[in-house]
């Protein structure tokens, strides 16, 4: 069914991982080949903020191949990373200088956190995105440590808060906006998270950047803007990421923020891109999204590697993302894209008793739906979000 | 092809139930009930798809 013989996936991650298992599903059957920078077999990065560093899980449970994976014969080449791509040659470099031929070629090198400026070498400073930064950043919890400072009150800033405080450490959550979330979320829903952080006993400071992080050796405080200083002893970065195509910058490949596909999630010919590297122009949102979600990953690496293999027939890629977010006893589940929406409106259940379904609207649409602890209403307007609802309709009484 | 979810792993997340709403149903009581145990052969797809979309891992099929 293809001419392909020699397909190499740069990215030992969930989509890396998908894309293979999509490839053989749909009966590719030449060389398979994943390249991951870290000395690790796939592994799932949703418990590494909560059960890992909540010390119930050990790291050994993220792991994500099972036996079925054992009959998709992949050749691992872990610990190295990808450091240039020529496709006119159809090679990619590895960092021992190894030459990798191949005549497909998946794209699924993730990103990297973000670090402020100043903080190298200091420790007790963290960031969290792979196993390794969890298994140091639970060590570190694991002393009792008198304070912990989140720097950046996004989800993982506020999943890292919360997972510390249920281990019983004292926790400040610092964010420059107003609100945690609240890029995402919009106003009332972020202020419903902000007071769930609080009531669990989150020193919240908001609205305040980060001046500096200081200490000599070790970090022993932060400084605010506002000239306050917090003493602590670990400190975890959560400021976002950056998609990672150092590798590809002299390939040609068209990059901005992430690399440049087109609506298959194809880049060129014989090239496909997925995960939180990829940027590709949504057939029904209009503008260029570059997705970090878990549940992304395995629906744009299958869908990468159905285009890898369909050629000129390949479709486009149209999702309603969705990711969910687990703090405390809460659960976020957030669908559609709430970037830019004029209206948000709780449709179901309330704010105050922290349960709830809200709308988000853009002109006379919906375009997102979030849910705190109601997940089957949640998955209704996921799919009603990928067939297209007016907000006249949403909002109309249940009884009509 | 049996489902059988592990309901010690079940977060009760829905995406199952996105994927294969003939076969997986959470309620508002924010339970998963599995409506079907043994799916007709031409649900396998969508069955395995949500195996593989369920963010605990929490679904498995036997055949």
């Amino acid at each position: 069914m293809t001419e392909l013989r020699h397909v190499v996936v740069v990215g030992a991650s969930l989509a890396g991982l998908h894309a293979a298992r999509a490839l053989r599903r749909h009966g590719y059957d030449g060389t398979l080949t994943i390249v991951g920078d870290e000395p690790h077999l796939p592994y799932d990065r949703p418990p590494l903020s909560k059960q890992v560093l909540a010390g119930v899980w050990e790291p050994e449970r993220t792991a994500l191949l099972s036996e079925r994976d054992d009959a998709l014969d992949l050749t691992w080449t872990l610990g190295r990373a990808a450091t240039a791509l020529e496709p006119r040659d159809r090679t990619v470099t590895l960092d021992d200088g190894t030459e990798l031929a191949y005549d497909g070629l998946v794209i699924a090198t993730g990103a990297t956190p973000r670090r402020l400026p100043g903080t190298e070498g200091l420790a007790g400073v963290h960031v969290l995105r792979s196993l390794d930064d969890a298994v140091a950043l639970r060590a570190d919890l694991d002393a009792a440590p008198a304070r912990l400072v989140v720097v950046g009150a996004g989800f993982i800033g506020a999943e890292v808060a919360a997972t510390a405080r249920g281990r019983g450490l004292a926790v400040t959550l610092v964010e420059p906006l107003p609100v945690p979330l609240g890029r995402v979320l919009g106003g009332e829903v972020a202020e419903t998270v902000a007071a769930v952080h609080r009531d669990h006993g989150v020193d919240l400071r908001l609205g305040v950047g980060v001046e500096a992080i200081e200490g000599g050796g070790r970090v022993e405080r932060v400084r605010l803007a506002d000239g306050t200083t917090i003493d602590c002893d670990v400190v975890v970065v959560g400021i976002g990421v950056t998609p990672n195509t150092g590798w590809l910058e002299t390939s040609g490949l068209p990059l901005a923020d992430g690399v440049m596909a087109d609506a298959t999630c194809r880049v060129v010919p014989g090239i496909v891109a997925a995960g939180d590297v990829a940027r590709w122009p949504h057939p029904i949102y209009g503008e260029d999204l570059r997705v970090e979600h878990w549940d992304h990953a395995i629906a744009q690496g299958g869908h990468a590697a159905e285009t890898l293999l369909a050629g000129e027939g390949a479709q486009p890629f149209a999702p309603v993302p969705w990711f969910w977010s687990d703090q405390y006893d809460r659960k976020i589940m957030l669908a559609g894209r709430p970037a830019a929406a004029e209206e948000v409106r709780v449709v179901e259940g309330s704010l105050a008793e922290r349960r709830f379904v809200a709308l988000y609207r853009r002109g006379d649409q919906v375009v997102a739906a979030l849910g705190m602890n109601r997940p089957a209403p949640l998955a209704r307007w996921r799919m009603r979000l990928a067939e297209g609802v007016s907000w006249a309709e949403a909002t109309a009484p249940a009884d009509s | 092809m049996r489902v059988v979810v592990d309901y010690d792993l079940c977060e009760s997340n829905a995406v199952c139930m996105q994927v294969a709403p003939e076969v997986f149903e959470v309620r508002d009581d924010d339970f998963l009930y599995v409506l079907d145990e043994t799916p007709p052969e031409e649900l396998r797809a969508k069955v395995e798809e949500a195996v593989v979309r369920c963010p605990k891992q929490a679904i498995r099929l036997e055949d």
